[in-house]
């Protein structure tokens, strides 16, 4: 890791309100690095989608297991990690929601949100054993339309603490 | 964050619901499913609802729209949309789902399509 790279890392209960809890931790962040307003909330959808997938699917809403988040910062973009307990899945098993016959269906939209929203997404095998989906975005430069002026600023108060 | 407030008034024959706040995954998804069950038990199947003042929709929101469109259509009424903000009208064009749901800007141009 580079001095001016951050690492941030929380253990999140299989529960309901993980997904709020790291939705608002990782918004933190993204302003506080200077993403925009819309950026924001596509990081924060992505983030919660990806949480929601290893409630539901890897973890299996099972409260004995844990949801791992990490948000990588380097100078050039927001990294986000977030790895469950399960069995792991293969993307190209994923059906396509925007298939006719999927249409209809009542879930499956969160990897198709996380792949819109960011720049880079991808699942690999996690160190806990299940899936890990590994999504970024590259951070906008100041004054870019992108930015929120506020960039630079990750050492002001609305950086977040780490949490356990 | 806010949660989903739902309240409900009748124009005719439909049914409005004016729902604001966020759909998403927990009481928000979970009041929606349950407003739209307890209308079908009522006997209410021209449904429309107002999302003038929602946000803010995840992927269970969306899951639970689909889910009371088919619902409805179950029963042979209709589920119409009304009053999207901008984050839900792409939300919806991406996800092909402006395809399936009958959407409009103007509430007295909706409830006429009922009839």
């Amino acid at each position: 890791m580079t001095p001016e790279s951050k690492h941030l890392e929380v253990i999140l209960d299989t529960h309901v309100e993980s997904v709020n809890l790291a939705e608002e931790m990782c918004l933190r962040v993204a302003e506080a690095v200077g993403f925009n307003e819309d950026e924001c909330y596509r990081i924060g959808m992505s983030v919660r989608e990806g949480v929601i997938n290893a409630f539901h699917y890897g973890n299996q809403e099972k409260p004995d297991k844990k949801i791992h988040l990490a948000v990588d910062l380097t100078q050039e973009k927001m990294v986000i990690h977030v790895m469950d307990e399960g069995k792991g899945f293969r993307l190209a098993d994923v059906p396509d929601p925007l298939a006719e016959e999927n249409l209809l269906s009542t879930s499956g939209r969160g990897i198709f949100l996380m792949r819109s929203f960011m720049d880079e997404f991808n699942v690999v095998a996690g160190r806990t054993g299940g899936a890990e989906v590994v999504m970024s975005k590259k951070i906008p430069p100041p004054g870019s339309a992108s930015s929120n002026g506020n960039h630079g600023n990750s050492n002001s108060d609305s950086t977040p603490k780490q949490e356990a | 964050m806010p949660a989903l407030f739902a309240t409900r008034r009748e124009v005719g024959i439909v049914t409005i619901i004016d729902l604001s706040g966020r759909i998403a995954l927990g009481e928000g998804s979970a009041l929606l499913r349950k407003t739209i069950r307890d209308l079908l038990e009522d006997g209410q199947t021209k449904i429309l609802l107002n999302l003038g003042d929602v946000n803010y929709i995840d992927s269970s929101g969306i899951g639970e729209l689909v889910s009371g469109y088919t619902a409805v259509r179950n029963r042979e009424g209709e589920l119409k949309l009304l009053n999207l903000t901008k984050k839900v009208h792409d939300l919806l064009q991406i996800t092909k789902l402006f395809t399936v749901f009958d959407v409009y800007s103007d509430e007295s141009t909706a409830v006429t399509s009922y009839l």
